[in-house]
Formats: C-alpha cells, structure tokens, sequence
C-alpha cells in the first residue's frame, strides 16, 4: 500500500529523521493560509499524488508571495497530474503540500528496500540525489552505496556512518546522518515497510540534514497489525476498478486489452494472458479469483471484469485444485442469467470435478464457447473477439 | 527415487484442525502419505483423521519420530509455526500459508540458520502448492491424480501453473520424480537454485523443468548454477511476458522492480545459460517431449 509523501514526512519525522517545516492544504484557500501561518517568503507547494516524478509534471512548484500559492493551487486542484508513473491517464489532486522552502547545498539518494537476494533490508544511497535511483544506476552506478542490515540485531552505527563517510558528510554532519539512516530503519522495521525512499535528502546552507521528498510503501500482508496505517488508504488514488476488486477480496490488476480473463492462480494467470497475446490478443486484465472459489465469488468476478467497458470477450479458466469445476460452473451460469453480457464467453474447466462442471455448462443452455486445453482456450477467445469485431463493424457500415 | 519425500516420510500437520487443514489430510492420507500426527496449541490429545494431535512440535516429533511438517498456521502465526519445527528437529518443512508479512519470513530465515547444516531444517513456500513424489507421498493441496510417476523433476513458484505442467505431461504419457512448489512470496524458503541441486543429485530424475515468473533474482540465479553444475537438460518457462513494470501481479513477488525481473529478460538469461525455454505456457508438455527424445 501507497501513502503520500505529506504522510510519510510525518511518520519519518516520528522516528527521528529532521523534515522541513510544512502543512496540508485541501483548497487553494487553505494553501495560502497556510503559508501565511507558517511565515517566510518562499515556499515550494507539491501537489499530493500516489507517484514520482511530478516536478517535471507541473505537480511541484516555487511560490513567493500568497497570492502566487492561491494562483498556483487554483490551477491544481481537482486536476490529474499526468507523470512518467501515472500513466496516461493520471492521478488527480485532492491536497496539496505547502512547505517552507531551504537552501540547499547537496542532495543525496537515500532508499531502503527489502532485497531479495540477500533476504534482508538494504539501504541504498548515492551522491547523485534528485535523479531517480534507475538512472542513478545507470549513469553512475559507482556512486551507490549499499549496506544490508543483519535482521537479528538491527541496523548498527558503524554501518550509518561507513554511508556517511561514503556519501562526503562533513565529520561534524556524521553523527545528524546516523540519526536519519537509523530513524528511516526503524520506521521500515516497525510499520512492516517495503520502501522508504528519500529522494532527496538533502545538506541545507546551514548544515541541516533534511528528507525533502519522501516515499513509503508498506507490506499490504502485514496491515492486519497496523491499523494507523491501514488508514492513511486514499481510494482517490487508485484505478477505480482495482479498488472494487480490493473491496472484494479479489486480486487484480487492470490492463489496456480487450479480453477480460478470470483465472485462478496468479501464475496461471499471467500464463493466461501470455497465451491470449500469442494468440494475438491482449488481456484486459489480470484476476486471481484464488482457491475455494465459490459461485457468488465466481459471479462477483465476472461482473467485476465486465464493469470495464473495453472488455470485448471473456475468458475464464480454471484449473481447479483446491476449487471445484462445479462450482465455477455454476458461479459462470448464475452470473450470465443474472446479467446477460454482449460478448462472447470462452470457458475451460480442469482438474477436481471437471465432469459435473461441464454438464452444469451444457445444460445451462447459454451460449458458451468451450475449450479444453489452455491454447484453445486463447485462440476461440481471441478468434471469437474478432468475428464479434467485424460483426459490429459491418453493422456499423449498414447504418 | 525422489526428493525430499517418499512413501516412508513421516509427516505431521501444524494447525490440523482448521477445514483446510483437515480435508488436506484425508486427501494426502489417501493418497498414500505416511501422516502420523498434527499440531495445534491447547488440542493435544484429539484425534483428527484418525492421527494424534499434540500441542506443541517436540512432542509429536517425540512420540511419532515425525520428519516433516505441513503448515497449515493462519498468516499472523505462521512464521512462528515454521521457527518451531525448525527448532524441533523436522528435517523438511512445507509452508501453505498465503500472506506472511515480508519482515517474519525475514526472521525465520535469520532462525533457520542458528542451526549448522547437517541439521537445520529444509522449508519450502510459503505461499506454495506443496510438494508430491508421484506415487508415494504429496505433502499439499495439489490434485493428486494428475500427476504420472516418472522421470521429470518440476519446481515452480505458482501452484496451477505447475498443475497445467504436470497435466500436459500426463497427455503425452510423461511422469514426474517430483515436484516442488517453491511459492509466490519474495522472501521464500528454497529458491530454484537450492531445488535444482536435489535434481542433479536425484539419479531418478532425468530432466528438471523450471517454471518462473517475474520478479526478483532467483531464476537469473538459477541461470548461473545450470550453466556450471547442472548436467541435465532443463526445460523453463517464464510466466508474465504480458505484465506491467511496477505492478503486483497476485503473487506478493511477482513484481518487475529491477533490471533482469521481467519475463523477457529472465528468458533470454536462461536461454543463454542452456535452457530450452518454452515461448508458450500451453508448449510446456510438448517441448518437455521433443527434449526427452
């Protein structure tokens, strides 16, 4: 899960990391007032999205008056920032973040994640704060600095200042530096984090060490144990048809195709939709309906991949395990009687109860095309996209 | 031959008496799986699917010698319920749980390796279909019937992924020594490089098939071990040629994060390290076949 970058100040700032003085703002009113509250005579106002790279986007500006902040905001609010992250279709803004703005000196790349390949947090940090860390690596991939934390005991202090020393922090900096790499540590550890990204971190003119940006990304398994974060969810940042599908327990992820798939397992879905571009389709999405499926969820699946108004067939396949071919059967049939759909439905059953769960799709009487293996399954699906395409076309030109 | 387990692997279930757990049992019981006991805290001395349930691990490793262990525990405690077989002494341990917080499976691999090598437990998931030996033991949730007895080792990270797999060998008449579900979380027990050296050792086993996804380094780990020590063909496929970068696809691993994580790259770094890699997930049977011939 997602929080913005006012959150993650506030919770870093909690274990100890130095954040520059700053407030939240929910209309362009409210920004300047802020401002004024605040005091000073610069300030950087930074729209509050779910993604990077929203300077270059027109998400991040400088203000030097109240007036200018009221002006600035009034152009964000209500808008979609549209970043190199976001897609094409953006984030919208509902808060902004106005801080005072520092001088600043030098900035630093700092990121902790968890690495998979030595199985532990690892803290990465560069000289060549600013840029992202893939074109850190990149470019100047000598720059970086990596120290993984031994999980037993904790992140040490040798360890923060080797960074320190690395990274050209004046010796009289060292020790500001050590409290900022262990607080973002903690703050990882102790709210089940995935990433803590500071970019930048920066060395003020008057030798502050401050987390100018912050990003935190947190371990959706382990929210169960940490309500307060559990809260800071904005829906607003989301792909509304994945937080239909959150809402009910189903795993998905929207995509730019035409043929909704309901697949169980995640690795047979990818195989899915693997399958259908080879076919020569693309997938509109990918969906987990996972094990233990029963009809209502199987139901519940369908609705959800028809909500997206690209889809123009659907493939459901299923390899049943722990589920049951009778009951995705009739989850199919109860779904289509419920709410008869204009595309056609491709449906391939295997594994437990394969037998009663094709009866349950003879019988029905609906017009189902059924496939018996994975390829024939893509192949009708994509075939019957596309006759179902040119029989539209061809009505289209008759009118 | 086989690996991890056979026909005379004894084996316990930590948290027996959920609905899960139980139907699971009789299902492996029937299969032919030595079950000789279950665990669950505060339910020693009940019988569940005609085996003795203990209350903690050293017990039921005390009164019925068990060797392995299937974890059925509930995400919250799961982790604690692998460092106690560890601690036990269980030899080989099967995690089923789905969604273990990253950080616990951190901790446990930290407290698997307190223990020196010729004793520290072995543990595959979480988040995994399980382990099955055709014909004489499956330690999971798997479909039993649709694996053959055979010659093909299978590790993968998708649990359906390896039941297409194992069904398109049994059309072309191709059985499996074993097969072994490392899971879908980053942070796992055995990756397929760990899997992959039971296979070469395994006289039994005259092909490994190796079916990855994207995210993380294992596969391109795996590359690096078949290209120096393995001697068998290796036939892979890798899941997600259509997925987004950045984008959590069901699996909490299966993410593109980082330089050599997506489907095309990790094919092209197996390829290169001598494996036949099949484009098509539904080619998996067929390709395994022309390499055997």
């Amino acid at each position: 899960m997602d929080i913005h970058e006012y959150q993650a100040k506030e919770i870093l700032s909690n274990f100890g990391v130095a954040i520059p003085q700053g407030a939240l703002a929910y209309s362009p009113e409210q920004a300047a007032y802020r401002a004024r509250e605040m005091g000073g005579s610069r300030w950087v106002v930074k729209a509050q999205v779910h993604a990077g790279g929203r300077g270059k986007a027109g998400g991040v500006k400088l203000c030097d008056s109240d007036a200018e902040i009221q002006d600035v905001t009034e152009d964000m609010f209500g808008k979609k920032l549209v970043t190199h992250q976001t897609g094409p279709e953006g984030k919208g803004i509902y808060r902004v973040y106005v801080e005072a703005a520092v001088p600043i000196e030098r900035e630093i790349y700092l990121g902790l994640v968890l690495d998979r390949a030595s199985q532990r947090v690892m803290i990465v940090a560069s000289r060549e704060g600013g840029m992202e860390i893939e074109d850190i690596s990149a470019e100047k991939p000598d720059s970086i600095v990596r120290a993984t934390v031994e999980p037993a005991v904790g992140l040490q202090e040798f360890q923060c200042r080797e960074i320190a020393f690395a990274l050209g922090i004046a010796p009289a900096m060292v020790q500001q530096m050590v409290r900022t790499l262990r607080g973002c540590y903690r703050a990882f550890r102790e709210l089940d984090a995935t990433m803590v990204e500071v970019n930048p971190l920066v060395i003020t003119g008057d030798d502050r060490i401050l987390a100018l940006d912050a990003k935190m990304t947190f371990d959706d398994n382990a929210l169960f144990r940490h309500p307060q974060i559990s809260e800071l969810r904005d829906k607003s940042q989301e792909d509304p048809r994945e937080s239909r599908a959150a809402d009910r327990g189903l795993n998905y992820v929207g995509l730019d195709g035409h043929i909704g798939c309901i697949v169980n397992g995640a690795g047979l879905a990818m195989a899915t939709m693997d399958t259908i571009k080879l076919a020569g389709g693309e997938p509109a999405n990918f969906l987990d309906i996972g094990g233990g499926a029963t009809p209502e969820r199987v139901a519940k699946a369908i609705r959800l991949v028809m909500y997206d108004k690209k889809v123009q067939a659907l493939l459901v396949n299923i390899f049943a395990g722990i589920n049951r071919c009778d009951w995705v059967a009739e989850g199919v049939v109860q779904a289509l009687r419920e709410n008869p759909v204009d595309v056609p439905v491709v449906v391939r059953l295997a594994g437990t109860n394969v037998e009663e769960g094709q009866k349950i799709l003879a019988e029905s009487g609906l017009p189902l095309i059924r496939a018996a293996t994975l390829n024939e399954a893509a192949e009708r699906a994509v075939a019957a996209w596309k006759s179902d395409m040119n029989q539209q076309n061809s009505k289209l030109r008759a009118i | 031959m086989s690996i991890l387990i056979d026909r005379d692997t004894k084996v316990i279930v930590q948290g027996i008496t959920g609905k899960m757990a139980r139907f699971h049992t009789r299902e492996m019981i029937e299969y032919g799986t030595n079950v000789v006991g279950g665990v669950v805290p505060g339910k020693g001395g009940e019988t569940v699917e005609g085996v003795p349930v203990f209350d903690t691990v050293k017990q039921a490793v005390a009164e019925t010698g068990a060797e392995a262990t299937l974890v059925f525990v509930p995400p919250p405690a799961a982790a604690d319920g692998i460092m106690e077989a560890a601690d036990a002494g269980i030899r080989y341990c099967v995690c089923i749980t789905d969604g273990i917080p990253a950080q616990d499976m951190i901790r446990v691999k930290r407290y698997m390796f307190r223990y020196p090598r010729e004793r520290r437990m072995v543990l595959t998931g979480p988040n995994c279909a399980g382990t099955i030996s055709p014909g004489k033991a499956m330690l999971g949730i798997m479909p039993g019937h649709i694996y053959l007895q055979g010659h093909v080792g299978i590790i993968g990270r998708s649990g359906t992924l390896g039941y297409e797999a194992a069904s398109q060998l049994k059309e072309r008449g191709i059985g499996v020594s074993t097969s072994v579900g490392i899971g879908g979380d980053p942070i796992n027990g055995s990756s397929f490089r760990d899997i992959m050296q039971y296979f070469q050792d395994d006289d039994d086993t005259h092909l490994i098939c190796m079916i990855g996804e994207i995210g993380g380094p294992q596969e391109a780990e795996a590359a690096d071990f078949i290209r120096d020590h393995v001697k068998k063909p290796v036939v892979a496929y890798v899941a997600g040629l259509t997925a987004p970068k950045g984008r959590t696809m069901g699996h909490a691993g299966a993410i593109i994060q980082a330089f050599g994580e997506s489907a095309s790259e990790k094919v092209e770094i197996l390829g290169a390290a001598g494996v036949t890699v099949a484009e098509n997930p539904a080619a998996i049977g067929e390709t395994i076949a022309r390499v055997l011939q």
